[in-house]
């Protein structure tokens, strides 16, 4: 009796979605409403799949399929990530369970929308190219090996290697906006990851200059919600204090030794 | 181009530290020493009048109120709008503590540049003489009053709550837990110089 009554109930039992569409990065953002059926355990990624095979709103209309990125699902590509009842999170992890409904889903505006969900996150790729978030190792002849890296300094590098340049702090940072240039949390978080490598440190002048230069660091006003939101717990702020600390150091050095 | 970009010499950074540093020294040290001598009032108008004339007497005090008062403060205030201007406003979504304390740093900012400009042509370029019953008079005015404690929160805040966030533009506080007791450490400072501030002028509100 009980298996029946709970079939009957979860094939009853629907998901009501409210989601923010766009139908290309120049056309004005519009509202539609889902309802789709519920099943145990689903995600957000599920709800608009069930969406792209049924496209039909609320009222039965049909309606062109909601548009999103993702590949990994499993929180580790930072590809669906979306604002989810008002928080930067990836569609993969977030559990409609854990969410209240209707569940409200837009694109990050902080970044050009191509469509719908999908947006343009490529200022990030530029932020990390101009804080140069690598390790230079490429030469004509097999360099060895390099220094060796303590444990300690292990496991925070490890951490903060754990960014995948998702968005959600860049979404969620009051001073990412159109008045401002700010690269973003995490570029700078990045640098502090590549100049804690011993061979990164190389080239951690380079990565100090960037942060001088237009909308790095200083364009930081503390207001912390990119510790808040960051998916992987990464300390940002820390990240951030430490690289002003390290700025600081290098631009007063920098001005005494000329 | 990002490269390049990058190696164009910016001063941004370096009008952005003149800033937080100049909210600091002098004009944050100027407040204490500001509020510490209007707290003689709390020993009478006598007290009062007698820690201003031992101000009206130091040498070179044209020099010293324009080098490191006037310029100062109008760099801090004018460089401020302008940040206030380009800094986002999202607490209404994201409304975590610290990012409420972020709007408020640049609401009380602006609400300080007004006041100061209100405070000194009432008081330093009134032409009367900076005595007691000058400052008696003013804040009889009831509506003059409050203003003066909105003015005196609104800046013993941006001083209190700027002294976190200059401790970790300079890189002085870096982990989670150095920045939680500052601010804790901070918003006491806060409460304590609000404080002063009010029953001071609660003091000139009593008759000589």
């Amino acid at each position: 009796m009980s298996v029946s009554n709970e079939a009957v109930a979860t094939a009853t039992r629907t998901v009501h979605l409210i989601i923010e569409r766009q139908k290309d990065p120049s056309s004005a953002p519009y509202k539609q409403e889902f309802v789709v059926p519920y099943r145990p355990g689903m995600n957000v990624i599920a709800c608009l799949m069930e969406i792209q095979r049924n496209p039909k709103d609320k009222d039965g209309n049909p309606v062109a399929p909601v548009t999103w990125e993702m590949n990994c699902l499993e929180e580790i590509c930072g590809a669906c990530t979306m604002v989810i009842n008002g928080r930067p999170r990836q569609a993969c992890s977030t559990l409609v369970d854990k969410l209240e409904q209707p569940i409200t889903v837009r694109p990050m505006r902080t970044f050009p929308v191509v469509r719908d969900l999908v947006v343009d996150r490529s200022r990030m790729f530029d932020a990390l190219k101009r804080v140069k978030a690598w390790v230079p190792i490429d030469g004509t002849y097999d360099l060895g090996p390099g220094p060796r890296m303590s444990a300690r300094d292990q496991q925070t590098a490890y951490e903060l290697s754990r960014c995948f340049t998702c968005g959600a702090c860049v979404e969620a940072c009051p001073n990412v906006n159109d008045k401002s240039s700010f690269i973003g949390p995490f570029a700078i978080s990045q640098a502090r990851l590549f100049n804690m490598h011993p061979t990164g440190a190389m080239n951690k002048e380079d990565r100090l200059e960037a942060l001088m230069g237009e909308g790095g660091i200083q364009e930081c006003g503390n207001a912390q919600n990119c510790v808040q939101v960051c998916p992987k717990g990464i300390p940002l702020t820390t990240s951030i204090a430490a690289m002003n600390r390290q700025v600081t150091y290098h631009a007063l050095g920098a001005w005494l030794r000329k | 181009m990002a490269v390049a970009q990058a190696q164009k010499k910016n001063l941004t950074f370096l009008w952005r530290r003149l800033h937080t540093l100049s909210g600091v020294i002098p004009v944050g040290l100027f407040l204490l020493e500001h509020l510490f001598t209007n707290s003689t009032v709390l020993r009478g108008p006598a007290a009062f009048n007698e820690a201003v004339d031992a101000i009206q007497t130091l040498p070179l005090l044209h020099f010293i109120e324009f080098v490191f008062i006037f310029l100062p403060i109008t760099y801090h205030g004018v460089w401020g709008l302008y940040v206030a201007f380009v800094s986002g406003y999202n607490a209404g979504q994201y409304s975590f503590g610290r990012n409420i304390m972020f709007v408020l740093q640049r609401i009380t900012g602006v609400i300080t540049f007004v006041f100061i400009i209100f405070h000194l042509w009432t008081t330093r370029f009134s032409g009367n003489a900076p005595t007691f019953d000058m400052v008696h008079n003013l804040v009889s005015n009831p509506a003059y009053f409050w203003f003066m404690v909105v003015g005196v929160v609104a800046a013993t805040y941006h001083f209190a709550n700027g002294l976190w966030s200059f401790c970790i533009h300079w890189g002085i506080t870096v982990g989670a837990r150095a920045q939680r007791v500052t601010a804790w450490v901070t918003m006491i400072i806060f409460v304590v110089l609000a404080g002063v501030g009010v029953a001071s002028l609660i003091a000139f509100t009593h008759a000589a």
